[in-house]
Formats: C-alpha cells, structure tokens, sequence
C-alpha cells in the first residue's frame, strides 16, 4: 500500500475504532446504541435547522484546526489555540461595542482586530521559542490561563460594570445573516464559513505556492539544513506562531461576531481549541483533510445534544468517541503496522 | 488585623490548596524524569477525584471515618489504570506524548461525566458527607506559636503531600532505582547499554505519574470541592505541570512550587478579606503561577532544563 493511501486509511481506521469503542461503551452500559446512532444522525442532519447549527460549529473549528496544522507544518506544536482564541473573540466584541461605523469598514476591523490579537498572544511563545529555546508547548499551556483570566478580568471591569456578559455589539460589525437564518429554518449560521473556507485556501496557497511557505516547511522538517541553506530559523519560528495565532484569533472572531454576538465572563475553557488539535490531526494537517475532519467532529458535537432527548444516551458519549479517535490517531504507529501486515500478506 | 490572623488565614489556606498540587506535580516528576512528558496530568485528576467521590458517596456507610482514605486508594488505582493508556500509546506505540496527553485529558473528563449521567442520572453529584476535615494536629499543635500557625485547623492530607515529596526525593536521587529511572529520562541509549530495561522503567514511570495524579484529584475533590461536576477539576492539573516545571524536575523544588502556586490560589481566593490585598485586582494572582513558569523557562528566575529525553520515543538500534 502506498503512502498516500495509508494516510488516507489511517485515519478512517482510527474514526472506525473510536466509533467501535463508543459502541462497545454503549452496549456495556446497558443503552440502545443503534438508536443512539441514528438520534445522533437526526441531531445533526434530520432537520435543516440541525445542519446549519452544525456548519456554524464547523467553522471556528476549521480555523482552529488550521491554527493546529500550521504550526504542525513548521514543526512547532500549538496547543495554545485556546487562549489565542480567547483573546481574538475579546478582541473582536472589543471592536464591535466601541466603535460606530460603517459595515464595511467595522466588520473587516473587528475581524482583523480578532486576528491580530490572537497573533500577537502567539507572538510570546514563538519569539521565547526563536531566543530562548523555551518548548512552545508549556508556554502556550501557560498562556492559555492568563488569556481566560486576562479576559475575564477585562470583561468584568473594562466591558461592563462588574457584569458577566457584555452589551451586544453593533449590528455593523455582526457577521450574523437574516438570509441564511431563514434558509436553515433559524439556526446561528452566519457568513463566518466563507471566512472559514478563504482562510483554508490561504494556508494551502502560502505553504505550498509561495517561497516563505516552502521556508517554513523547510524548518519543520530540518532546522540545520534550513540554517545551512540560508533561512532564518528563528524568523521563520516566529512568523509560522503568527499566523497560527491569527488564524485561531479568527476562530475567536466567529463565535464573537457570529453565534453570540457577546463575550461573557467564562469558567473555563470553550475547548474549540483542544478540538482543533483533533481536527488537525485526524486532517493530516492538510487543507482538505482539515474541512472533513471539522465536520466530522462539528456533526458529532451537534448531532450529540440530540443523544440524551432522543435515545436517553448522555451527550459525554460523543466525546469519549472524540478522544478515542484522537488517541488511535496519535498511535497510529499500530494501526500502520497492521495495514502492511495485512497487505504484505497478499505478497507473500 | 494583625500579622498573627493574616498568618492563621493564609497558611491553612495554602497547605489545603498546595496538596493536590504537590501530589499531582511529584507525579508528573516520575513520569518527565523517565522521559515520558505527561500533558495528561489534568485528565488522571479528573478521574482521580471521580472516582474519589463515586466511591466516597457509595461506601460511606461501610467505612465510616476512614471512607475517604479509602477512597484516596481507589482513585490511585483508577489513575494508574487511565496512566496505562498514555503508557502504552507514548512508549509501545511511539505516539507523540503530547498528543497522546491531550487525549488522556478528553477522555478522562467524557468518561467521568458520562459516567455521572450514567450512574447518577444527573451532571453533579451529590455532596460527600465524609470529606477531609480540618484538625488540629495532636501534640504538634500544642507547640507555641508554630503549632498554632501550622498544624491547628489544617488537613492531614497536606503533611502526607510533604511526606510523599521526601519520599520521592529519597527514592528518585538516593536508591538504585531512582538513578536508573533518571538516566532511561536523560539517556535511554547509554541506560539501555547498561542492561536497564528502558520500556519497563517508563513504563513504571508513567504508571507512578497515574497514581499520584489520581490522588492529587481524589485530594482536591474530598477536601476542597466536595463534589464532582464538569468544572470539579479548572486547570490544577496543568498548574502541577507549571510547579514540576517551576521546581524544575526536583522532587522538593516541585513540593515547594506548589506549595507558592498553593499560595497564590489562596490569595486569590481570601484576597479580598486581607487588608493589604484589598486594592490589587485578583486577576494578577489568578495568572501569577503561569507567568512565573514562562518566566522560570525562559531563564530570568534560574534556568529550567527537562530531562534530555523527554518527548522522544526510545527505538532500540537508532541512532
């Protein structure tokens, strides 16, 4: 079996196993799990109000698996997407309650004010990774905190008097739709999916169709060669966090400008981040791999409030099958000796 | 106030908030310092104070007093169990540990809640009526002055964090098998020349991580939180990676961490009846532990380096 196919395979196997699992969970718990795949199957497609609800969960995913990829492709590993996230949809409510603009111009500030904030809360770990040497993964854990208690605090204080939410923000700076609300019988869809879809075609065209791409995936694979051959490590170190923070800003733009309209003070994590390390590995960190898994992981989320109301079945299940998907994923080193077990018997 | 209450207030106060964080963090130890990284730490307190909870609610009635000692065991057991995962996926299966840890952390807070809904019917659970109280501690407490600061109306479940973290400097620098599980985490290859079994030695790393992280939860739960719902467990779980990292992979220095981050919790907490503290927002508290990690490891408070090998996969034979 070639590459190409076994990196196709791989991750089918490993949702297939997650699913296998999560019915095993089922049957084990003593719950019907035929009918709660197909109450799962409603929640999510039987209605079209269910599959613009789950386009709309779709979307900050897709931008938070980017985030994810993109920082997987230069070798560096984001798992601050979270606290990036937070800070853009701060950001982006910032924008939309302060100022009085026209459309044209507010929305595009709010959603570059959302980007440029969840850069520059990436900028810290790249720039300590590029002169310190300091490992993003800890530091970007790090930041994750102080982004939700940082904004808490300004939500609190600066955006309302001591409130837990804050006003709505003007309507000029809303990516909401009254045209595809009523086209999915009032669902929270909104125009975010385009913003979704453009940036996915930015991360493939910058990474495959420019130089600056093919630097930064020249220091993921190797920093000495890439040093050797000319490249600033350090810069490409940096820029390659920046851009993934922009684009898990973005995703903090959608749930700000689109589903709520509002940031409100929060208990912890929204965990759109942590998922979009499970999109981006199950996505093979590619663009088109990156759409499927975000919809497979967004009709699972959606499709799941339906779980406990139809089939009597606790919504958790479709998390478990989540972590598991990401678990066999990640020791995908069984499953692809498996496979050329499998095939090289043929041979044989 | 006077100095004297501000001190009855806070160091009861830190020692509760320290303890989960010591244990938590004392395990993550054993597992970096074999060279497993364990992001999972989060996800093997979740289902420590689960499992602390169910089992503290259940049986109750058969061991009275002692229920949640027990219990403290059986969330030991069930971390370790979930530890087996991360085990089996970061050292027999190569997976990146980071991943496999963030996996660890999703299905441990699914599992617990599923199995809440399941076992319970509902999202919480009821309150423990045996939790850890406080206590004055016999003899020690009557010593002037300290015995009043230190061991009057504190938990017992904090000196047995202390006592865990000299335990484990004994073990981990002082016996045979603390040095060999330190060089399979600084040089597999070299520890793997001198007949030491590398993938036994991790493992048993990451399983020790498992159990101290289970009863890191199972402390917090049945001292602190009383109960178990989706937000029992916010973040102590990465706030003991930040002590093991701020105690930079020493057993006491991780012990002492804690016992700061302890600290700062507190502070957040009882702030605001704290004259002094009255004025400063809580939100530079809250984030104190964190920004003092970046701080530790980008060398402005005293360089921290991980063990050598922490993160990469041991593959017999390679270069």
């Amino acid at each position: 079996m070639s590459n190409r196919m076994k990196n196709i395979v791989v991750p089918l196997v490993a949702v297939l196993l997650g699913i296998i699992v999560g019915t095993i969970i089922m049957i084990a718990a003593g719950y019907n799990a035929g009918a709660a795949f197909i109450a799962l199957w409603n929640g999510a497609f039987g209605e079209i109000y269910y599959t613009g609800e789950v386009i709309r969960q779709v979307t900050p995913l897709i931008l938070a698996g980017l985030a994810v990829a993109f920082a997987f492709r230069t070798g560096l590993f984001n798992i601050g997407v979270e606290g990036q996230l937070i800070v853009g949809w701060l950001a982006a409510v910032w924008v939309g309650v302060a100022f009085e603009l026209p459309k044209f111009i507010h929305l595009p500030l709010a959603v570059l004010a959302a980007a440029a904030a969840g850069a520059l809360w990436a900028f810290i770990p790249g720039l300590l990774k590029a002169k310190f040497k300091v490992h993003e993964v800890i530091v970007t854990i790090m930041m994750n905190y102080v982004a939700l208690h940082v904004s808490n605090y300004i939500i609190r204080t600066v955006l309302s008097e001591k409130s837990d939410r804050t006003e709505m923000i003007a309507d000029s700076a809303s990516l909401r739709s009254p045209f595809l609300e009523g086209l999915t019988d009032y669902s929270r869809l909104h125009w975010g999916i385009l913003i979704a879809l453009a940036c996915v075609f930015i991360m493939w065209f910058l990474l495959e169709k420019t130089s600056k791409g093919y630097e930064l995936r020249a220091v993921g694979f190797n920093q000495h060669a890439s040093e050797y051959a000319g490249m600033s490590v350090s810069k490409n170190i940096i820029l390659s966090m920046v851009i993934s923070g922009a684009f898990a800003g973005l995703a903090g733009a959608m749930e700000a400008l689109g589903t709520f309209g509002y940031a409100a003070i929060k208990g912890g994590f929204t965990g759109v981040g942590f998922d979009g390390i499970a999109v981006a590995l199950l996505g093979g960190n590619g663009p088109i791999g990156i759409i499927f898994a975000a919809l497979l992981f967004g009709s699972l989320k959606v499709g799941a409030l339906n779980m406990p109301l139809e089939a009597g079945v606790p919504n958790e299940l479709v998390d478990i099958i989540i972590a598991l998907i990401v678990f066999f994923v990640a020791a995908s080193y069984m499953i692809r000796i498996f496979i050329d077990r499998i095939s090289k018997k043929g041979v044989k | 106030m006077g100095l004297m209450e501000i001190l009855l207030i806070i160091i009861p106060s830190t020692l509760l908030w320290a303890a989960p964080l010591i244990f938590t963090g004392l395990g993550g130890n054993f597992s970096e310092s074999s060279g497993v990284v364990n992001i999972g730490l989060e996800g093997l307190m979740v289902i420590g104070a689960f499992t602390a909870i169910v089992f503290n609610l259940t049986f109750v009635d058969v061991f009275g007093s002692m229920t949640p000692w027990v219990a403290l065991l059986a969330a030991m057991v069930v971390g370790a169990l979930l530890s087996i995962l991360h085990a089996v996926a970061s050292i027999t299966f190569r997976a990146d540990q980071v991943v496999s840890g963030v996996a660890i952390n999703l299905l441990a807070i699914g599992a617990a809640l599923f199995l809440v809904k399941f076992i319970y019917g509902k999202g919480q659970t009821d309150i423990i009526q045996k939790g850890f109280s406080k206590v004055d501690i016999p003899f020690l407490s009557d010593i002037p002055v300290i015995g009043k600061l230190f061991f009057s109306n504190t938990y017992y479940t904090s000196f047995a964090a202390i006592a865990v973290a000299f335990l484990a400097w004994f073990v981990m620098f002082k016996t045979p098998f603390g040095l060999r599980l330190r060089a399979v985490g600084e040089h597999p290859m070299a520890a793997d020349t001198m007949g030491i079994n590398v993938t036994r030695m991790r493992y048993i790393g990451v399983l020790i991580s498992g159990a101290l992280a289970g009863i890191g939860g199972g402390v917090y739960a049945q001292s602190i939180s009383s109960d178990f719902g989706h937000a029992t467990i916010s973040g102590q779980g990465f706030m003991a990676l930040a002590a093991l990292i701020f105690g930079k992979w020493h057993p006491l220095g991780v012990m002492g961490a804690a016992l700061f981050f302890g600290f700062a919790q507190s502070l957040s907490i009882i702030g605001s009846s704290l004259p002094f503290l009255e004025n400063i927002p809580n939100v530079y508290l809250l984030i104190a532990p964190y920004v003092l990690t970046i701080l530790a490891l980008t060398g402005f408070i005293g360089r921290a380096d991980a063990p050598k090998a922490a993160g990469t996969p041991y593959i017999k034979g390679k270069r």
